[in-house]
């Protein structure tokens, strides 16, 4: 093993720091492993601040009819049935006490009037199901988890970035980094590796993710030879700020429609009678996006190209309390007071439903010693996921993939580290510093951005995506040409160069994978397909590097046990 | 569109300078913006620390005009328009690079906070008026501009005796939680150095989640320590049983 770089040695190896590798580290140090939490940037900044809805969890504290049948129920028919039943079962199941547990390390809900955890309504659930704390319901649980695992013990290597995991034979070992700090490496050494990097966001202009989300853990895990599964399926949420220009993309919480906010169009029309008169603006997220694309799209957008959100008619005080951030958002970002009239909104690229495609129970990934939770996982989704569905997924999986990779870390011996590997990690990363006169990555990134925001967006269309796969080769190209200014210190513009292999890799899959699905289902809409095909319907499409080359091939999804079958027949 | 001219401090741990970059300015645009497009067109390794752009998580820190701030919340219209804009990293704590200050201290700190531990036999039934007072203080996100404006750390450099507002609401949160069952009195008497406040409220005012941090942390903490280290009753029953009463 290489003795020319500082390393780390842990039973676990948990990359990044949001909801989901947090609760796994807890879980895996609770089972007595040495846990390692590696994050690209500072503990506590995951994307999981952001989340500001709630926890889907069928606690029934506000609507004693609920249970994990209608939430299994809900979360199926929110992802067109193309989601891993068991993993949706035991979302549905678990999501409970991972609450109660939450709140037992400290997290501070909303309160019911008998003091019990608040729960408010979401699209898509048929009962009022998210426990949340006003709009910050992320902010909460990040602090609960960070807390709780800095007192357990595990080592956190903050501002951290991996850049190739490493195997062992046909197993995961560890993973070659760079401190952000120095640009010196650094190299983990494990004989379990959690990947919990979350989405892939950055790959489009207009987005709600953070500078973080750029699908490394995916293609990380890709190029080490794990598979990715439904990697067609990217969440537009339907509501991002769209004026000013600098702003835009910025989450609008689905709590605004939560807590009783109407759209409409620049006509006044509460357009959304047109395409889901039932459910209105608690219809599903893939549903509310296309609306408002398609209001827009036909002339009834109001004037900086969105739809009008508004909650105004509710009390002032009541909007403050419930959406606080939201409030201050608009006021000090878009001279707009949300007490007093309409937001202006827009989709905006949120969530992926696809990722590493992995075991329901054990959330092992095709590669033994590589697990995979949260963003970063695929299958509990399917198609689209429901609000709130996030945070309870990064706590029951994040959970069992802390748990069955300390169980795996004690079934095998350490991993061996091999020099070849590690130099190639190490000289591809430095590359960028050795070519001269090539391009800025910032500038191959805006036009990547471009790329999938123009080909590969809300309505999709074969001739676009064929282009895309050709403007895809070009970047390629590009981005194996770009130079870097300056020195390895604290040097974003390398960072880029080196986070765009990993953008170029998922934006392939996603092309790649939505080019072959000729129908159209949740979040993945065909202009040329635009009806539900039975035969996809069965069939996840899976992605693997098969030699130079992406693998694409159809995998039939798992039967549903006639017991499940019997749930999803019932109604409420 | 109309320019603006941005002085960044350019430099690391052994010094720097500002230096002036012209940026296009568009409607609605924010500081942590021009700092993008420094990046994107005009200097790639300009060291800048971000995530949400949207006033969550508390990354981009930096001392704009001399006021500490979040970038991403300062409007560039809300500044004087006809004079070059200064951006500069926190004072209170070293600098790595350019923006990027080295932060570790304050995760120290928050380690020797004992984490909440429920009471015995907590029923965890309670209701909004207990926690409405709490939550305030866990809106807290981080972006330690409170302790870069604290002159007990800014000027006083007490790092050693002293745990800084952010810390301050921190225990807050947990002392006042309903369910919590420690003490950490002691702490922020001896480790936590609260007697060093002198409620000067600067940390207030920086506030961007807007947490009355010295009239409804601090102070009432300060209150705690006096009814347990220096109420002379109490002094008088410890003198009298040899024995801590509370």
């Amino acid at each position: 093993m290489s003795d020319r770089f500082e390393t780390h040695e842990h039973d676990v190896l948990v990359i990044g720091a949001g909801g989901a590798g947090l609760r796994a580290a807890i879980e895996a140090l609770g089972q007595g492993a040495s846990v390692g939490v590696v994050s690209k940037s500072l503990l506590g900044k995951a994307h999981t601040v952001m989340a500001e809805g709630g926890i889907a969890a069928a606690m029934a504290n506000v609507d004693s009819a609920d249970g994990w049948k209608p939430h299994f129920r809900d979360t199926m028919r929110g992802g067109k049935m193309l989601n891993n039943w068991r993993m949706a079962q035991l979302h549905a199941q678990e999501a409970p006490e991972r609450v109660k547990e939450l709140e037992q390390w400290g997290a501070l809900f909303d309160r019911t009037e008998d003091g019990r955890i608040l729960q408010r309504a979401f699209g898509g659930h048929t009962f009022r199901r998210l426990c949340h704390v006003g709009d910050r319901t992320g902010l909460e649980m990040i602090r609960t988890l960070q807390d709780r695992g800095v007192h357990m013990g595990f080592d956190v290597y903050m501002e951290c970035t991996i850049v190739r995991l490493l195997t062992d034979g046909q197993r995961c070992g560890g993973a070659v980094a760079y401190w952000r700090e120095t640009g010196r490496f650094v190299l983990f050494k494990a004989k379990s590796v959690v990947m919990a990097t979350g989405g892939i966001g950055k790959a489009w202009p207009i987005t709600s993710n953070s500078w973080e989300y750029t699908g490394d853990g995916m293609a990380l895990a890709y190029e080490a030879g794990a598979e990715l599964m439904d990697m067609e399926f990217v969440q537009f949420h339907p509501t991002g700020m769209v004026w000013p220009p600098g702003v835009q993309g910025i989450l609008v919480t689905e709590a605004v429609r939560g807590e009783g906010g109407i759209l409409r169009n620049k006509n006044g029309e509460r357009f959304m009678q047109r395409y889901d008169p039932k459910r209105m603006e608690l219809s599903t997220r893939d549903v509310v996006a296309r609306s408002i694309y398609t209001e827009v799209k036909e002339g009834r957008g109001t004037e900086h190209g969105g739809a009008y959100l508004d909650i105004s008619h509710k009390p002032a005080e009541y909007v403050k309390k419930k959406l606080p951030s939201m409030y201050h958002q608009f006021k000090e970002l878009a001279d707009v007071d949300i007490t007093k009239g309409p937001m202006e909104v827009g989709p905006t690229c949120h969530y992926m439903m696809g990722g590493i495609r992995v075991e329901a129970e054990t959330a092992q990934s095709s590669l033994p010693g590589l697990f995979a939770a949260g963003e970063a996982a695929a299958g509990l989704h399917g198609a689209n996921r429901l609000g709130g569905n996030s945070l309870s997924d990064l706590l029951v999986f994040g959970r069992r993939a802390g748990l069955a990779a300390a169980q795996h870390a004690k079934e095998v011996s350490a991993p061996n580290l091999d020099e070849v590997q590690i130099s190639a990690a190490e000289s591809e990363a430095l590359s960028a510093f050795q070519r001269q006169g090539g391009e800025n990555p910032y500038a191959v990134h805006r036009d990547l951005q471009n790329v999938m925001q123009n080909l590969v967006g809300i309505f999709r269309i074969r001739e676009d995506m064929e282009k895309a796969l050709g403007e895809l080769a070009k970047l390629k190209e590009r981005a194996a040409h770009t130079s870097v200014e300056g020195s390895r210190m604290f040097n974003p513009g390398w960072h880029m160069a080196i986070e765009l292999k990993s953008m170029l890799t998922v934006s392939e899959a996603v092309t790649r994978s939505a080019l072959v699905r000729e129908e159209s289902r949740g979040a993945h809409s065909r202009i040329d397909f635009p009806e539900l095909s039975p035969e996809w319907g069965t069939k996840n499409n899976i992605v693997w590097q098969d030699g130079n080359k992406m693998g694409l091939r159809q995998e039939r999804l798992p039967e549903l046990p006639a017991e499940l079958k019997q749930v999803l027949a019932e109604d409420k | 569109m109309a320019d603006a001219t941005l002085k960044v401090f350019r430099g690391n741990k052994d010094g720097g300078q500002s230096v002036e970059f012209k940026v296009p300015v568009a409607p609605g645009m924010v500081v942590l913006d021009a700092l993008h497009y420094i990046q994107g067109h005009l200097a790639p390794d300009l060291a800048v620390r971000w995530n949400c752009k949207a006033g969550k998580c508390g990354s981009c820190s930096a001392e704009v005009n001399g006021r500490p701030r979040l970038t991403c919340k300062t409007r560039m219209d809300s500044l004087p328009q006809d004079e070059a804009i200064t951006v500069m990293p926190l004072k209170a704590f070293p600098v790595i690079k350019d923006l990027v200050t080295d932060v570790s201290w304050n995760y120290k700190v928050n380690k020797k906070i004992p984490p909440f531990a429920p009471k015995a036999g907590a029923d965890w039934k309670f209701y909004q008026d207990d926690v409405d007072r709490v939550q305030e203080f866990r809106k807290c996100i981080e972006c330690f501009l409170c302790q870069d404006v604290c002159h007990v750390l800014r000027d006083h450099h007490k790092y050693e005796q002293f745990g800084g507002p952010r810390f301050f609401v921190r225990v807050a949160g947990l002392e006042m939680h309903p369910m919590d069952g420690v003490s950490r009195t002691k702490l922020l008497k001896d480790e936590l150095g609260i007697g060093l406040c002198n409620i000067t409220k600067c940390c207030t005012e920086v506030c961007p989640e807007d947490i009355h941090i010295t009239d409804n942390a601090i102070i009432p903490l300060k209150e705690r320590v006096v009814d347990e280290f220096y109420d002379p009753l109490v002094w008088i029953v410890r003198k009298i049983r040899g024995a801590p009463a509370s």
